[in-house]
């Protein structure tokens, strides 16, 4: 008989070391107020994942969209009593912002895009690394609405020392002790005419999960700057040094490509910052079995930085020969791409399926992952196996 | 309660618990027994649920664990002392440590 010991560890080990699809049902689902049942990888503080098969539509519906936070003490924010504070040492005319005023007094931008996780994929790690072990799910697609962060800033006067905008949101930890989840962006991504202040999602008012009132935008970069529940806005002339830069969301500097934070880069690490172009084989799932002579669709995601998917094509030899699948429509460069291919299950047997997405910059998923402790930015190309019986 | 809830209640996984009104129930994780597990419990749960401990064990061996109590006190501040972070080293070495 095993041991209690045995069992736990063989429990968690079956759940997260396997490929996702043929253990989707074996995940714990447990229900937020305000969501449908979600794949619970922690719950307090919160991180709850999208099952797989609830990531198929163009845009990820408010209820099962995933969620992220750090620390515990989350407050239901009072829509007409909340403000956002903007201002900092290097803004000239500092402001105080209700929702009807940042609704009212700026124009009004609506733009697709995926946010995804820094860590997603982290729990298919080898060799498995600490962190919330998260499968293929800590993302989604939504349309965001809002007002240009770049506007507000305007309106608050930018100094030429401005050099980084930092943002930190309502929710915080339990002890006074533990750094306040603070984060910042360099002056040019915060000007960027896609990073907004959102305060509606798919047309609705931002879920109290997903960052209610207001939240950041910042298309093609990971979730960790995409602040919720935001609260202080502050631009500064001299990099800012709290935990949540300084020590958490680093990679090894120069080993992945992408947008560099060259503010908060060191000799040995720095801040992740862009996707990577990426896809999701959302059919067939992993094992299934395909009737021999009927039709079956391959059908999944691609995405990236914002660059935009150029192809997806679909190797069943083993990477030899690849074919393009064929896209779906363009819902906007930081959006992701349906795509969709017919298989050919004329004969019998065994067969795996890979899948690679290619970006317009010329970016492809590479076969190898590139290790990093906390367990970002895994793009490698993923197969399925299936058989046709 | 789901199929998966019921076989991982079955295998002394989970205890499920009721959790707000119209919600499914929260997965509440219990740790293994065995010395030094209310002291585990007690400090670990003043900032997060259990979960992460079983999650992380296929990731930890006890020299990460080390490492991960001493980020929890130094960078977070838990109030944990010297001999009660050795007493939970040993807890979690002994019990969570899936990592050759």
């Amino acid at each position: 008989m095993l041991s209690r010991r045995e069992v736990l560890l063989g429990g968690a080990a079956g759940w997260l070391g396997a490929a996702a699809p043929a253990f989707a049902d074996a995940e714990p689902l447990t229900q937020l107020p305000g969501k449908r049942p979600l794949i619970q990888r922690a719950y307090r503080p919160p991180n709850f994942e999208t099952p797989l098969s609830e990531l198929a539509a163009s845009y990820t519906p408010n209820d099962v969209f995933f969620v992220r936070y750090h620390l515990a003490v989350i407050p239901w924010v009072d829509t007409h009593s909340w403000r956002v504070t903007v201002g900092g040492d290097s803004a000239t005319h500092p402001l105080r912002l209700s929702l009807h005023d940042l609704q009212h007094g700026f124009e009004r931008v609506s733009l697709a895009a995926v946010n995804q996780c820094s860590g997603n994929r982290r729990g298919l790690f080898t060799p498995r690394v600490p962190g919330v072990q998260w499968q293929n799910g800590a993302m989604g697609n939504a349309l965001w609405s809002g007002v240009r962060l770049r506007d507000v800033l305007r309106r608050a006067g930018i100094r030429p020392d401005a050099v980084e905008v930092v943002v930190q949101g309502a929710d915080s930890a339990v002890l006074p002790s533990t750094p306040k989840f603070v984060k910042s962006l360099p002056l040019e991504r915060a000007l960027d005419d896609s990073t907004l202040i959102a305060f509606e999602m798919n047309g609705a008012p931002l879920p109290h999960w997903n960052g209610a009132p207001a939240r950041l935008i910042v298309p093609g970069w990971t979730g960790t700057y995409w602040m919720k529940h935001l609260t202080d806005i502050q631009l500064v002339p001299k990099p800012f040094d709290g935990f949540w830069m300084k020590a958490a969301y680093r990679l090894p500097t120069g080993a992945f490509p992408g947008a560099r934070f060259a503010t908060q880069e060191n000799a040995d690490t720095t801040p992740i910052t862009e996707i990577l172009v990426n896809s999701l084989i959302l059919a067939p799932l992993e094992g299934q079995r395909l009737p021999q002579g009927q039709k079956a669709l391959l059908r999944g995601k691609a995405w990236d930085n914002g660059a935009g998917i150029a192809a997806v094509e679909v190797s069943s030899d083993a990477g030899q020969h690849w074919r393009p699948a064929t896209l779906g429509r363009d819902l906007g460069r930081y959006a992701w791409r349906d795509f969709h291919l017919p298989l050919d299950t004329a004969q019998r047997g065994a067969l795996t399926l890979a899948v690679r997405a290619r970006s317009r910059n010329g970016a492809q998923q590479p076969q190898k992952l590139t290790f990093n402790p906390s367990g970002y930015h895994d793009n490698v190309v993923q197969t399925v196996s299936v058989e046709i019986v | 309660m789901s199929g998966a809830a019921r076989r991982a209640a079955l295998l002394g996984l989970v205890l499920t618990v009721p959790a707000l009104a119209d919600t499914a129930p929260q997965q509440v994780t219990e740790l293994a027994a065995g010395p030094g597990h209310d002291l585990t419990v007690g400090r670990c749960i003043v900032c997060h649920s259990l979960e992460y401990i079983p999650a992380n064990a296929p990731a930890m061996n006890r020299g990460a664990w080390q490492k991960t109590i001493q980020k929890m006190r130094e960078k977070f501040g838990a109030p944990i002392t010297d001999a009660e972070a050795a007493q939970i080293l040993d807890y979690l070495a002994a019990h969570y440590a899936g990592k050759p």
